[in-house]
């Protein structure tokens, strides 16, 4: 299958620190590739790297074009969304409004309004509050509309940035069947970040595994979901 | 009584001017958290560029349109220029830019222009208004200029994509850059918008005090209480608090024996002690609340 991402030897510095120490991993078009690892590993940090919200050195291809000194938001035109830790929600806006900023870069104006009726398809909850203040909805339907504003601008990788945070077990099983739909059905290749790992496994295909700024451990989500070493000593279940 | 409404009506056109440059204010603050020490200095250059198209003989309505052009292009130039390189210094960088940026453009307005006094036309005319004796075409027309700018960006912000980007930019830079908007070209956009705003204001007041370079020292200050007044995060209470200052100001004038014409302006400076001690946030802005 045809490679969508390629990250070489990605390294990241928070001021005088460096989070990430030569990283690489791939994914290949189509495929929902989930990055695991421990609070501190790296994970947010290579998510930040990729849309260029930190200070990194190495090569980052997507759909074999360098990303390297792009801007943050000229490499979401790209096709890049990126659904960040806490949501990034824009709480004093309707839901509708947020909507609509998910696809404030797009040029096709005419089919926004299908887009937003398609979101309210995948998320009827979304539409019961179109209206709203994005603010008021509950850590779950803010979840589902962090999502849905992502995916308005129709891209072709989706960046997930601990989705299942600080959200009921059984709303998170429900979004995690929506992301993988989402990803047989609209062909959008996903990218998540998880502490939740048996979870995240379930969902995946690929998986990397992180520690301390490196990969350990790369392969079929399902292999590493039974490989009992690697269970135990990396992810702790 | 008819005094009593006549102060109101007064103060309600000069409280448009006030809105005008509170809402300037608060463009300006929202894009970068920092007030605009300049933004009656720039206001006053464009006056002063409509007046010199005027000499020149160009009709009011042209010279008008193009110094708005003109204010709107100078401030998004100042923001990408002077500010630009210093939006990540500490506050006091910012306060000294803004202090220098004031004193160049007031001197540069002497060194053109001279400080004598000119007059400046008033498309509205100064008949009583509907034959009424409160107040006049002019005040009428500062009230309606002001009310239809207040409409236009209330639709701009609410109805257009770019209005949607400026807010999203505003509320939250880092998701705004998120879905894809270029937020620098929001900063720079929001401070040519506050510019033109301010050169609205001045077009209109300039009638009333006379053009000359510091006409606008004292609008300004009455600009920053009404912002303070309504809320420094909300544009509707800028206006409202442009409003609410203008009448507070002439009835205190009015009414309380020694406030007079000459000790008008430290009302401004008591609203916005009495706020800040009061109610920080002001009568529309939100709180702000930080996790620590």
């Amino acid at each position: 299958m045809k490679t969508l991402l390629n990250v070489k030897d990605l390294r990241a510095y928070y001021g005088q620190v460096q989070a990430l120490h030569g990283l690489s991993f791939s994914l290949s078009e189509g495929s929902l590739t989930t990055l695991l690892g421990a609070n501190g590993a790296g994970k947010t940090t290579t998510l930040r790297a990729i849309c260029n919200m930190v200070r990194s050195t190495g090569a980052i291809e997507f759909d074999g074009q360098p990303l390297g000194h792009r801007s943050t938001e000229n490499i979401v035109r790209l096709g890049i969304a990126h659904v960040p830790q806490g949501r990034g929600t824009f709480t004093s806006m309707t839901v509708e409004e947020n909507l609509q900023l998910g696809a404030i870069s797009r040029k096709d104006k005419a089919d926004i309004a299908s887009d937003i009726e398609r979101m309210y398809g995948h998320f009827p909850v979304l539409k019961q509050r179109h209206t709203q203040q994005a603010g008021t909805l509950s850590g779950g339907e803010q979840q589902m509309l962090a999502v849905a504003r992502a995916l308005m601008l129709r891209p072709r990788l989706m960046l997930l940035d601990e989705p299942s945070f600080g959200l009921a077990p059984l709303v998170v099983r429900d979004l995690f069947r929506i992301l993988g739909k989402i990803n047989r059905e609209e062909k959008v290749s996903i990218l998540v970040v998880e502490q939740n790992a048996q979870l995240a496994l379930e969902l995946a295909d690929q998986a990397y595994v992180i520690e301390t700024g490196r990969i350990v451990m790369s392969g079929a989500a399902k292999d590493i979901a039974n490989n009992e070493d690697v269970r135990k000593s990396y992810l702790g279940y | 009584m008819d005094l009593f409404f006549n102060q109101i009506l007064a103060g309600i056109s000069t409280g448009a001017i006030y809105a005008c440059m509170a809402l300037a204010v608060v463009m300006i603050y929202q894009a970068i958290d920092h007030l605009n020490f300049a933004q009656g200095e720039m206001a006053t250059f464009s006056t002063f560029v409509s007046w010199q198209l005027m000499q020149w003989g160009m009709s009011y309505w042209a010279a008008f349109v193009i110094s708005l052009v003109f204010a709107f292009v100078g401030g998004l130039a100042l923001e990408r220029v002077l500010f630009r390189p210093l939006a990540k210094a500490p506050i006091l960088t910012n306060v000294a830019g803004f202090i220098a940026l004031f004193a160049i453009i007031n001197s540069s307005t002497g060194l053109i222009w001279d400080f004598t006094i000119k007059q400046y036309p008033t498309p509205f005319g100064s008949a009583p208004f509907l034959g009424s004796q409160l107040i006049s075409t002019h005040q009428a027309g500062m009230i309606g200029v002001t009310l239809a700018l207040l409409l236009a960006l209330y639709f701009f912000f609410q109805y257009t994509r770019i209005g949607l980007a400026m807010r999203a930019s505003a509320a939250l830079p880092e998701s705004a850059r998120l879905v894809g908007i270029n937020t620098g070209w929001m900063v720079s956009l929001g401070w040519g918008m506050a510019s033109a705003i301010g050169a609205v204001g001045g077009m209109l007041i300039a009638p009333v005090v006379f053009l000359e370079p510091n006409m606008m020292v004292g609008v300004l200050l009455y600009g920053f209480a009404a912002a303070v007044l309504g809320g420094l995060s909300s544009p509707l209470g800028a206006v409202v608090g442009g409003f609410l200052v203008g009448i507070m100001e002439n009835l205190a004038g009015t009414y309380i024996p020694g406030i007079g014409n000459e000790l008008k302006l430290p009302i401004a400076l008591f609203v916005i002690v009495a706020v800040l001690v009061v109610k920080p946030a002001g009568l529309f802005g939100r709180p702000i609340v930080k996790r620590v």
